[in-house]
This record gives structure tokens, C-alpha cells and sequence, in this order.
């Protein structure tokens, strides 16, 4: 059995805001094992990204960490001062890769010039040595060595992104968290960075969290998914179970929402309204005023989440 | 097909590259992005035809071409049978745009963010004069929200763009194009901003629309699968030429052109089980640049089954397969 790399417990962040507090990650909990990707998902607004600043111990202001544990190959995470996070955690432990991280590139500094930073500063490495090391593992993402010497704009998008997942993967991070890494790509190149991460997730044994709201491209990595609903896990287990058995209504009706490329699909689903508010989410289960099934009782009380099968659990009162 | 309503024939946009002073000394000859190449297709009344393809292939000028926001290079455009590149004065583009509407992709931009709803969708009925009293107007804008399902309309008419979602917002911009009860409609990428979500709802609404209204679409994106879901025919474009074409069935189930299975391929599906195969795409590099445009094939330095002396030299035609199913390939029927 592997071990687990990423422990999360009761995790809390919100956002303090002078309109309210904003419940962004309330209450999470769950692991991730050596070797594993767990995909994440959810509408814009539903915390996933949030999520993954917290796990980096990095909150965007005025966001802060209530309470909760993360702890990351063991280790205890929330509550480090901010200097220990920087030289010990961040990067070397958790590293990831922003969502439009291509874009960031500084582009009167050469690639190289950018990515050996992380390891001048964390390791103490000379320049040459970093530069060796930073040519690895650029053909390690598929891209020629000599790109160090070369500025951002003489690259495509695609290579870019390569660029930002190396950087990633320099310090060798127990987790690597993705958000977001294949949009703003074409299909072509999207297929071909998934690949990619694919390769590296084989041969690195890599663990790593995967954000995104594209079911789609999420099932072409995960071995488990967790789908998230107003800062709340609302249905978490294996791929499989998730894709062929959901078991809360909001995860069937996104599934129902996706077109198939080789089925004929009479009508779409979709779900009516808009994901609630997070300063004032409402009573009960948050998703009840959308869900076509909702009951009394889910207008009073919130679900815990419930196991419906093995490594299967889901939060509705249906089940 | 049904009847054709539009009938695009030979188009050709190249937007010219300017020269420096030492070229233009020099005497190079000036350089062009030939964004698109040559192209002919048509719409059948009351369907939707699918432009798909990278970006950078064309398809978004192509759609600026038929609402004649850019003028061809050369070719015709046909709407029900009159010439539409023939129409200069600006009367004559005034009439012609009533008829003929378009969507953007992006609804937090396409919306001026000062204008209420109310305003967004009065606009166009005072450009073109449509209903005399605002009482007038404000019937027609109610009931236009009606058909996009935003209701009810007073309470939406008031607010600014930015105080309702991004698919109420890309609603807006769909009844902003029905006012004008138009005959064929743009939709450029209409909801690749949007959330899964919503997607499925702004395309079933656009789907619905089509069949109450009798609307025709020129629907471009980059998806396949929705374009599998929502078009009767799919067009696929490459650096400017339409590839292949055919309908949309056919051309998913049984694609002709290489460049097509790559697409094909490189769609994700939400199949979990093939996560731990890495299919190779059966495409190399990628796209080259519109200006330097590649010998004989187009597609052919980035084609798997690229025969050399043949795809390097001469240029494919596009040839009819099987009935309405269109490719440009030397090597249909032998890969």
C-alpha cells in the first residue's frame, strides 16, 4: 500500500472580506497517495482553486486558514511561519503550476535565466550546475536543452507550458498541484501536455492534483476525482465509480452536461441557477435550491459526507 | 442539404505584412497571412454548419468575411441568392446586417459595460429603426429576453452586465442578435468561455432557437464535440483551406483527412479508463505560420502519412468520397 503524501484534515479557509466571510474551502478532508493524480472539479466559484493556494500555505489575501491540517509527506503545514514555508515547503515539498503560469514568463529574462532560480536559492547550487540541471529536466518535458538560452516570445504556447511544468518539477515535490494546465491551448497541443503529464506521472511515480472544470479532460488523468460545490466536497472516490456510478445529483447532472464526441446524446442537461453565494450560503445542503430532488430535510440540515460504496462517499440525503 | 441559404464561393482573405523601409528599398516582394485560402461551402436553411479548426486557421475570419466586417480578397459571398460582396453603399450594409447577426465569444467583452441591458438591446432597434415609441421598443426587448429565458424581464432590464453571470450575460448577446428576427446567425465560439455547466445551456438554448425561429447557423469552434452535438455539417479548416467537410455524423465517425483523426484524437473524453494508455497523436510539430505556407499539401510537414514527391509538391483538390462528404488529401482511401 503506498503512502500518503498530502493529509488533509478539516481544512478551513476564508476569505475575509469587508462585505463578509467568504467560505471559500470549508471543512475538507482527504489524502493522496504516492503515484496518485486526483482530479478536481468544479464551476468557477466553487473554492478548487482556493483550495490549491491553501495546500501551497499560501492563501490569497484576505484569505486565511481557520483551522484544519494539511500535512504534506507527514509533516504539519498550517501554522509554519512564512520564512520556514518558503525554504522548506514550498517548492520542495508542493510545488505548482498556475493556472495561466505561460503567461508569466518574464520576457526580458531567458528561460533559464527563470527556472534556475528556485534551485540558486533552495539548494545553494552554483549557476552552471543549476543550468545542467535545469536542461535535464526540460528534456524531461519533451523540449530540446538548449531552450534555457532562449526568450519566452520565441516559444509557442505549448512549449511555454512545458517550461512552467518543468519549473515545477525541479525541487522534486512530493505533490505538484496543477490548475487549470490546458487552458488557453488548442486541442492538439492540450492533448499533447495531458500526454505529457501522463508520461511524467508513470515514470516519476509523480503525485498530483489536477484542477479543472472539464470533466472531460479530467478523466483522461485521475485515478480518483473529487468534485466540489460551494467550498465543500460533495462526492469524492475512484474514477471509475465517480464517471459510471455518480452518486449526488450535482455530479450526475454535470456528467449529463458534457457532449460525447461518438454518442448520440438526445438532449443535454444542465443545471438551472447559479452556485450560491459564499458569504451567506444557504441552510441545509448548499446544493438544494438547484437539485430537481431536494426534500425537506435538505432544506434543514447539511449531509455528512457517506460512504456509498468502497472509497466511495458522497454528501446528499438521497442516499 | 436543404435549399442553400448562404453560398460562399472561392474566398480569399490575405491581410498584408508591412514591409520595413530597407525591404521596400530592396524591392522584396510584399508578404501577405493568407488567413484564408480559397474556400467554398454552403449553409442549408435552417441548419448549422460547423467551422472547426486550431487557432489561427482561418475560421474566425471567415465568419468576420460573411457578416462583412472585413472584405474578401476575392470570391463571393451569396445570401439567398444576392451577391453580398456587391453591396457597398452603407444603406445597402445597413439592410444586409439586419438580416444577418453575429455572436462573440467572449460576453464580458462584447457587452458595453456601461450600458444597461435595457440600452444593450435597444441599440440595434434604433439603428434600424425598428418601433416608434420606446413603449414599442421596450415590447419588443421584453420579449427577446423572454426567448433567451431570462425572466422576467423587468427585473433584468435595469441591471449593468456586470450584475448578472457569464451565461446570462452570452443570453444577452444571443437576444441582442434575435431582435432583429435575422435569417442567418454568426456564433463565434459562443460558449467556450462559458462553464460546462452552462454551456449545455446556452446550446440547447441556441438549438431551440433555430427551430422556433427558423435561424441558420455559421457555428465556429474548436470543440468537435459540441459541434458533433449542435451542426448539421462540419467544415474543417486548415491554415486557411477547408480540409475536409461533410456531415457532421460522417465526419466524426469516418474522418478522410489525416489532419481530422489527429483532431479527433486529441479530444478528451470522460472515460476513465483511458487514463493509463498514452495514445500518441498521429500529428507532428506545429501549425506554421500563415505567411510561409508550406509546398504542395499544407498539412503536409506535420502529416504522419506525408508521402514525399507527392504531398511536398502537388496540391491536393478538394474531392466529393462519398455523397457530400468532401476531402483534400492525395491519400484518401489508402491510409
Amino acid at each position: 500500500m503506498a503512502k500518503n503524501v498530502l493529509d488533509v484534515n478539516n481544512l478551513k479557509m476564508y476569505y475575509f472580506t469587508n462585505k463578509g466571510v467568504v467560505k471559500a474551502v470549508d471543512d475538507l478532508s482527504f489524502t493522496l497517495k504516492k503515484g496518485e493524480v486526483m482530479g478536481l472539479a468544479g464551476e468557477s466559484g466553487c473554492g478548487k482553486s482556493s483550495l490549491g493556494f491553501t495546500l501551497m500555505g499560501m492563501p490569497t489575501p484576505p484569505g486565511k486558514i481557520v483551522s484544519g491540517s494539511v500535512k504534506i509527506d507527514g509533516r504539519e503545514i498550517v501554522g509554519l511561519p512564512e520564512d520556514v514555508l518558503r525554504k522548506e515547503i514550498r517548492w520542495q515539498k508542493i510545488s505548482m503550476i498556475f493556472q495561466g503560469a505561460m503567461n508569466a514568463l518574464n520576457p526580458v529574462y531567458t528561460v533559464g535565466y527563470q527556472m534556475i532560480e528556485p534551485l540558486i536559492y533552495h539548494k545553494g547550487m552554483e549557476k552552471e550546475e543549476a543550468l545542467d540541471r535545469a536542461q535535464k529536466y526540460l528534456e524531461l518535458v519533451g523540449l530540446s536543452s538548449d531552450i534555457v538560452y532562449r526568450y519566452p516570445h520565441e516559444l509557442s504556447g505549448g512549449m511555454k507550458q512545458r517550461v512552467i511544468i518543468a519549473t515545477a518539477l525541479l525541487l522534486e515535490p512530493e505533490v505538484v498541484i496543477a490548475d487549470e494546465p490546458t487552458t488557453a491551448l488548442d486541442v492538439v497541443v492540450q492533448a499533447q501536455i495531458i500526454n505529457l503529464m501522463k508520461k511524467l506521472k508513470k515514470e516519476l511515480g509523480l503525485s498530483m492534483i489536477f484542477i479543472t472544470h472539464d470533466l472531460s479532460i479530467l478523466a483522461e488523468i485521475s485515478d480518483k476525482v473529487a468534485i466540489m460545490y460551494a467550498g465543500k466536497i460533495i462526492e469524492i472516490g475512484d474514477s471509475e465509480k465517480i464517471y459510471y456510478e455518480p452518486a449526488h445529483p450535482y455530479t450526475q447532472k454535470l456528467l449529463a452536461s458534457i457532449p460525447r464526441l461518438h454518442e448520440d446524446v438526445e438532449r443535454l442537461e444542465f443545471i438551472p441557477g447559479q452556485p450560491p453565494n459564499l458569504i451567506t450560503p444557504p441552510k441545509g445542503c448548499r446544493f438544494h435550491p438547484r437539485c430537481p430532488y431536494a426534500m425537506q430535510i435538505c432544506k434543514e440540515q447539511e449531509p455528512e459526507l457517506k460512504e456509498v460504496d468502497k472509497d466511495h462517499y458522497a454528501a446528499c440525503w438521497l442516499l | 442539404m436543404a435549399e442553400p441559404i448562404l453560398k460562399v464561393e472561392n474566398l480569399k482573405k490575405y491581410f498584408p505584412i508591412k514591409r520595413g523601409l530597407i525591404g521596400a528599398l530592396k524591392g522584396e516582394p510584399p508578404k501577405f497571412v493568407r488567413a484564408v485560402d480559397d474556400i467554398s461551402f454552403e449553409v442549408g436553411k435552417q441548419e448549422v454548419f460547423a467551422l472547426v479548426g486550431e487557432s489561427g486557421c482561418g475560421k474566425t475570419t471567415t465568419g468576420k468575411l460573411v457578416v462583412k466586417l472585413l472584405e474578401p480578397t476575392a470570391g463571393r459571398i451569396y445570401l439567398e441568392g444576392h451577391d453580398v460582396t456587391e453591396l457597398k453603399t452603407a444603406e445597402e450594409i445597413k439592410a444586409y446586417r439586419r438580416k444577418v447577426q453575429i455572436i462573440f465569444q467572449d460576453p464580458f467583452s462584447s457587452i458595453n459595460p456601461r450600458f444597461r441591458i435595457f440600452d444593450v438591446l435597444e441599440e440595434p432597434l434604433l439603428i434600424h429603426g425598428i418601433g416608434e415609441t420606446k413603449a414599442e421598443r421596450e415590447e419588443l426587448i421584453f420579449k427577446a429576453l423572454e426567448m433567451v429565458k431570462i425572466t422576467p424581464p423587468e427585473d433584468y432590464v435595469s441591471r449593468f452586465p456586470h450584475m448578472i453571470s457569464g451565461g446570462q450575460r452570452q443570453r444577452v448577446a444571443i437576444a441582442r442578435a434575435l431582435i432583429l428576427n435575422p435569417t442567418f446567425i454568426v456564433a463565434d465560439e459562443p460558449v467556450s468561455m462559458l462553464d460546462v455547466s452552462i454551456r449545455a445551456e446556452v446550446l440547447e438554448l441556441m438549438k431551440e432557437l433555430k427551430e422556433k425561429m427558423g435561424v441558420t447557423y455559421l457555428y465556429i469552434t474548436h470543440d468537435l464535440s459540441t459541434a458533433r452535438y449542435f451542426a448539421d455539417y462540419i467544415a474543417v479548416m486548415y491554415l486557411g483551406r477547408v480540409v475536409e467537410m461533410g456531415p457532421a455524423k460522417k465526419v466524426i465517425d469516418n474522418p478522410l483527412h489525416p489532419y481530422t483523426r489527429a483532431l479527433l484524437a486529441a479530444v478528451p473524453e470522460p472515460k476513465p479508463e483511458r487514463r493509463n494508455i498514452i495514445k500518441e497523436l498521429p500529428i507532428r510539430g506545429e501549425v506554421p505560420s500563415a505567411v510561409d505556407i508550406p509546398p504542395g499539401c499544407r498539412f503536409h510537414p506535420r502529416c504522419v502519412y506525408a508521402q514525399m514527391g507527392l504531398c511536398d509538391s502537388k496540391h491536393p483538390q478538394l474531392v466529393e468520397y462519398e455523397h457530400g462528404h468532401f476531402a483534400e488529401c492525395h491519400l484518401v482511401g489508402k491510409i
